[in-house]
């Protein structure tokens, strides 16, 4: 059944996407500003023959997600930001195990308790992985309602196809907006290839055991060298990022998710006026799209990164970039969400390289 | 007559067990549990259809000796990754095998919320009153006045808390159908053990709702004694803690003592 447009909210969209993605097991503690989404899963799920569960926690529902993903069904896990921040054991125990799950992160203020309101300062947590060990997760960084739709998709696919958690990392503001969505069909689960790895009880073969505990010292470096060779490949096969108006630009402005909206409409401001700026928007965060950028920003020359947090993406922007190109940062904390015209304003200061909204980075 | 004829296999590892050393101290109490646990299994025609779930702590290993499927959980989160794996595969037998450390300390929520859902999991408890895998800490259950490496002097209630009894505070809940505490400490005991293991994994066929079995269980490395002296303190002091017997049956089974 082709979908037709519907107007939903963002948790809305990652709750209905995942289902038809064949996702059948979500597991989720409230958290203010992606309840939408348990909720919408709490009436879903049943429809389709598959489990929710309101855990007692952050940290027994990730884990209710890798007993269920040690069984071979799509699983799920939503939180923002501090809930997330508990649901870091149970995402390295599932790097370890090599057991796929998509975990969603709709990003709220922090440190701490911090606010209700968007924010991109879980990025590091992100990417450099908030929990123990030598372990990569991808994140996939949706810009608005379509594509968090089909982003859910590729973030089941990503896992599956590489037995890793998977994270797909919103903000707020992504969650609660509404937006026209077509969705994509609905997956017939058993088309998905046979997980022979899973735990379904061990008639007619021998026993199975998942676990991530290698005392044995060759075992465990043995491990890890195969884990960084899956990393590798996905580094590989797994860049996804987007351009628009980058062949004239005398300014490159690198922002994903929501800035990457705010700093779409900046671009558009600027150019009403004669001034060429254009974008270059990571959709996976980790692996980071390195080399494309490098390349870009070296031809342009000056590049202004715009996210919501005091600069945690730069870092990757000033490994890709270095010294190619001039970089100038705007970062804004916790919940304020600037207009376009505030990045408007930045960005042209970047250009003239006055220095009087944003800071100079010198790499 | 032949030599089959003539000679009947009476005893004989459990195929629900692998043909492995276990890493288990002389006298420790988990090859008992880990015997019972797989004789029932047996008895019941489970093994090929059941996913265990082992604890962090001396049972880690657990998928070495058991021979089924099994997934590691983090610290105190068996139960939860056993719900996860129940929901979804509710014709599958689930078991959580845990220690006091497992279940009633790191893992406490999860413990009393799977409990409370009436998940229908079997969780089988060893306690030992001691962290044995860490070397000797203090464990939840740990009695007072008990020794401990960071309980020195042994536990003082206003300084360490009391002994948690995890078995009683979640059989009020509804969702718990049978709790027995048993000893692995005297024949007699183990037998009721097993008689306990086999119940509560019936419940769950049955689809009754949460079954747990308590086992005291004898550690005479940590507990600094000799196999025979633990069984003796498991006997003369522990009981007296942790009473043995039924804490509570609504199964309605006929076989109700």
């Amino acid at each position: 059944m082709p979908s037709e447009k519907k107007l939903m909210r963002g948790s809305n969209v990652v709750g209905e996407a995942a289902v038809r993605a064949g996702c059948r097991f979500y597991a989720g503690y409230p958290i203010t500003p992606q309840n939408e989404l348990p909720e919408y899963l709490s009436a879903r799920m049943p429809e389709v023959g598959g489990a929710f569960i309101q855990g007692e926690s952050e940290i027994a529902s990730i884990n209710m997600v890798l007993g269920a993903a040690a069984t071979g069904v799509r699983a799920m896990t939503s939180s923002s930001s501090p809930g997330v921040a508990l649901k870091q054991e149970g995402i390295s125990y599932m790097a370890g195990q090599e057991l796929p799950a998509v975990v969603i992160n709709m990003m709220r203020g922090g440190p701490g308790l911090g606010n209700i309101a968007p924010s991109g300062a879980d990025y590091y947590q992100a990417t450099r992985g908030g929990g123990n060990g030598d372990y990569r997760t991808p994140v996939l960084a949706p810009a608005g309602c379509q594509e968090l739709a089909d982003l859910t998709f590729t973030a089941f696919d990503i896992a599956d196809k590489y037995r890793t958690p998977v994270m797909i990392l919103g903000d707020g503001l992504m969650g609660q907006v509404m937006e026209p969505v077509i969705f994509p069909d609905p997956i017939d689960i058993k088309s998905l290839p046979p997980k022979d790895w899973a735990l379904t009880g061990c008639k007619g073969r021998k026993p199975k055991a998942i676990f991530s505990m290698l005392l044995d010292l060759n075992a465990l470096y043995n491990h890890n060298l195969h884990l960084q060779e899956k990393y590798d490949e996905i580094t590989a096969k797994e860049l996804r990022w987007d351009t628009a108006m980058t062949e004239d630009a005398e300014l490159l402005v690198v922002a994903y998710g929501t800035p990457s909206r705010i700093a779409e409409s900046a671009i558009e401001e600027l150019r009403a006026e004669g001034i060429k700026a254009g974008l270059f928007r990571p959709i996976t965060l980790w692996p980071f799209p390195t080399i494309p950028l490098r390349k870009l920003a070296a031809k342009i020359g000056k590049v202004g990164v715009f996210e919501f947090s005091m600069g945690q993406m730069l870092d990757d922007v000033i490994m890709a970039v270095g010294e190619r190109a001039e970089i100038y940062f705007y970062g804004v904390p916790g919940g304020i969400i600037p207009t376009p015209s505030d990045v408007a304003r930045f960005l042209k200061s970047s250009i003239k390289g006055d220095g009087k909204v944003g800071r100079r980075i010198e790499a | 007559m032949s030599a089959e004829a003539a000679f009947k296999k009476i005893f004989g590892r459990p195929e629900s067990l692998k043909e492995n050393y276990t890493h288990y101290c002389p006298g420790c109490g988990h090859s008992i549990a880990h015997r019972l646990v797989a004789e029932c299994l047996d008895e019941l025609g489970l093994r090929e259809n059941t996913i265990g779930v082992p604890p962090v702590g001396c049972a880690v290993l657990a998928y070495n000796y058991f021979n089924f499927d099994m997934i590691e959980a983090p610290h105190g989160r068996a139960l939860a990754v056993a719900t996860g794996i129940k929901r979804t595969n509710p014709d599958k037998f689930v078991l959580t095998y845990q220690g006091d450390g497992d279940l009633a300390a790191i893992g406490t929520a999860e413990t009393i919320h799977a409990a409370n859902r009436g998940e229908k999991i079997s969780a089988i408890f060893i306690n030992n009153a001691i962290y044995g895998m860490t070397g000797g800490q203090m464990a939840p259950t740990t009695l007072l006045g008990q020794e401990a490496t960071t309980a020195p002097g042994g536990r003082d209630s206003s300084l360490h808390g009391n002994p948690i009894d995890i078995s009683a505070m979640i059989a009020v809940s509804n969702g718990v159908v049978y709790v027995e505490r048993c000893s692995l400490a005297s024949l007699k005991q183990i037998r009721q053990a097993k008689k306990a293991i086999k119940k509560c994994f019936q419940v769950q066929l049955d689809k009754l709702g949460f079954g747990l079995v308590e086992l005291l269980s004898p550690c005479p490395t940590n507990w600094k004694l000799s196999p025979k002296e633990a069984w003796a303190w498991v006997n003369e002091v522990m009981v007296k803690v942790y009473p043995l017997g039924v804490i509570k049956d609504t199964t309605g089974y006929e076989d109700k003592k």
